[in-house]
């Protein structure tokens, strides 16, 4: 058992280390100005992200985007669902829907900017516009599929209201939920790091934006390395989450595809 | 018809306590009929449908395929609105689902929540009556015991086999202690053996709790071995050809009742019903 987890770990982890040995040794000798040595990127990333910096933007950056996301998911699912469970009020909505859905939130950075400043609420608010789309529209999805003999079950037994839609409604769009979840929460990255390019004066896209402005191209690098390892933290942290709330999902699937 | 014994008060002769053996009609369908109407077509599912059926007795409802057996049983259930006529349920017109109705679906993969355990999924419609969390584990713990699950309550429905699931479904049925269950087509997708135990259950299940059973099926020799009368339903829209009294002596066994002659003539009598169903006499 050990043994099956360790060579998971070692399959898993072969390749990046694979790359990053190639780049390490390739970029050793680098005397082009845009591509630095690796060793030099990692002095700065030591010296800068595992500083003073990550008080002083990663935290920013990660505040924001929780806070956008949370307002995401929680908007997202609630309007969703009373969208997915009556066909006349989707009717309604769904092309204005689609319309708001195909306007690239970027574009609205500059009327924001006008409108709410350069604070955090601008930033928020383009995560928001930017992540609630992929959330809502699976919702809807997710809620639209439900079973109609799981559907009938509640009826019968009673099961109404809000109970419904805990035990019911909920748990069974959870896994269309959750996907709408992960593609929200990569746009809403995306959005956080142009809202801080545009207009910000700290998080991780201010800092790479200020390194790009001054020429400091290793810790501008350093910076785009710490965004790859953010990223991929919140992915793994989803992940965990995923796991478990869908694990009664993936065990069905799972004996599924056995069988 | 029946008999009652009625004790009166010797002065006023006010009756302070009656005692009735008469039977009470439990469901009670009168003139139902339903068509399913939409913009391209109209579908008579059930023509003209009257029958009652008594308090604690087993009922079967065969019919040929398409015959508007689950129709019926949405009727009767609540869930969907009857075109014309009605249904009674322990005396009250049924306009929803009645509380005091379980319904067994055939597609017990699609009735259970795979993401509550069983024990969960049992448990769950006791929760909605306010029931205390004592007394709710007791009695699902005793109606997973009734169908000899009680070692499988914290499983996942879709980690147990077909035969299993519709146990559960059963279970939660019991659980809910209803007047009346209703069954629909249960044991359809079912190997032989798990269908055999699980006839024999139901069998058990209605002696010991004194339940009012309808039990519809395609399966005739299902319906002979289980019922105490079976309801022979025409093919769409929906009448009833033959109402068949099974004079088979409780209890019945899978291994003797099955090679009963009074079974095979009664299987016979079914059969020419179920025949004359498919032909439209």
């Amino acid at each position: 058992m050990i043994l099956r987890a360790l060579r998971k770990l070692f399959v898993e982890l072969a390749l990046p280390a694979i790359l990053f040995t190639v780049l390490y040794l390739l970029s050793a000798n680098s005397t082009n100005f845009y591509f630095p040595a690796l060793s030099g990127v990692l002095k700065q990333f030591n010296a800068l992200w595992l500083g003073p910096r990550f008080f002083a933007d990663v935290l920013p950056s990660l505040e924001r985007l929780t806070a956008g996301y949370l307002i995401a998911c929680i908007s997202g699912i609630a309007l969703g669902i009373p969208i997915g469970m009556y066909a006349p009020l989707r009717r309604i909505l769904e092309p204005v829907l689609e319309f708001f859905r195909a306007i690239p939130p970027v574009a609205m950075i500059p009327l924001l900017i006008v409108s709410m400043g350069f604070g955090n609420s601008m930033k928020i608010t383009i995560i928001v516009a930017g992540s609630i789309w992929p959330i809502l529209l699976n919702t809807v999805e997710g809620v639209k599929a439900a079973d109609q003999v799981l559907s009938e079950t509640c009826q019968t037994y009673g099961i109404r209201g809000m109970a419904r839609l805990r035990h019911f409604i909920i748990p069974s769009a959870s896994p269309q939920i959750i996907v709408g979840m992960r593609l929200g929460l990569s746009i809403g990255i995306v959005l956080m790091v142009i809202s801080e390019m545009f207009a910000a004066l700290d998080g991780l896209g201010s800092a790479i934006i200020y390194f790009q402005r001054s020429y400091e191209i290793s810790q501008m690098w350093s910076g785009v390395l710490m965004l790859g390892i953010f990223g991929f933290s919140l992915s793994f942290i989803f992940r965990l989450f995923e796991k478990w709330a869908l694990h009664w999902y993936y065990g069905m699937r799972d004996l599924e595809r056995k069988s | 018809m029946g008999a009652s014994l009625v004790l009166r008060n010797a002065r006023f002769g006010k009756e302070i306590l009656k005692l009735t053996t008469q039977k009470n009609a439990m469901v009670s369908v009168d003139h139902l009929n339903k068509v399913y109407e939409s913009k391209e077509r109209r579908v008579e599912a059930i023509g003209d449908l009257s029958f009652e059926v008594n308090q604690g007795d087993f009922t079967c409802i065969v019919g040929p395929s398409g015959a508007g057996k689950t129709t019926l049983l949405k009727c009767l259930a609540g869930l969907l609105k009857p075109t014309a006529g009605s249904v009674r349920v322990n005396g009250r017109e049924v306009t929803e689902p009645p509380e005091e109705m379980a319904v067994v679906f055939q597609e017990y993969g699609r009735s259970l929540f795979p993401w509550k355990t069983v024990r969960e999924n049992v448990e769950l419609p006791l929760r909605e009556r306010n029931i205390p969390k004592v007394e709710r584990d007791r009695t699902v713990a005793a109606a997973l015991k009734s169908v000899e699950l009680d070692h499988v309550g914290d499983s996942y429905p879709w980690q147990l086999s077909g035969g299993m699931q519709q146990r559960v479904a059963i279970a939660r049925a019991v659980a809910y202690q209803p007047k009346v269950m209703v069954l629909d087509e249960p044991f359809a997708a079912v190997d032989a053996q798990t269908r055999a135990d699980l006839e024999d259950l139901m069998l058990h299940l209605w002696s010991e709790l004194g339940l009012t059973l309808i039990f519809v099926t395609h399966d005739i020799d299902e319906a002979v071995y289980l019922g105490q009368r079976v309801l022979v339903l025409s093919a769409s829209p929906t009448r009833i050809l033959d109402d068949v009294v099974i004079d088979i002596p409780s209890p019945r066994s899978q291994a003797k009742t099955r090679i009963e002659s009074r079974f095979a003539e009664l299987r016979t009598r079914v059969y020419a019903g179920i025949q004359r169903a498919k032909t439209g006499g």
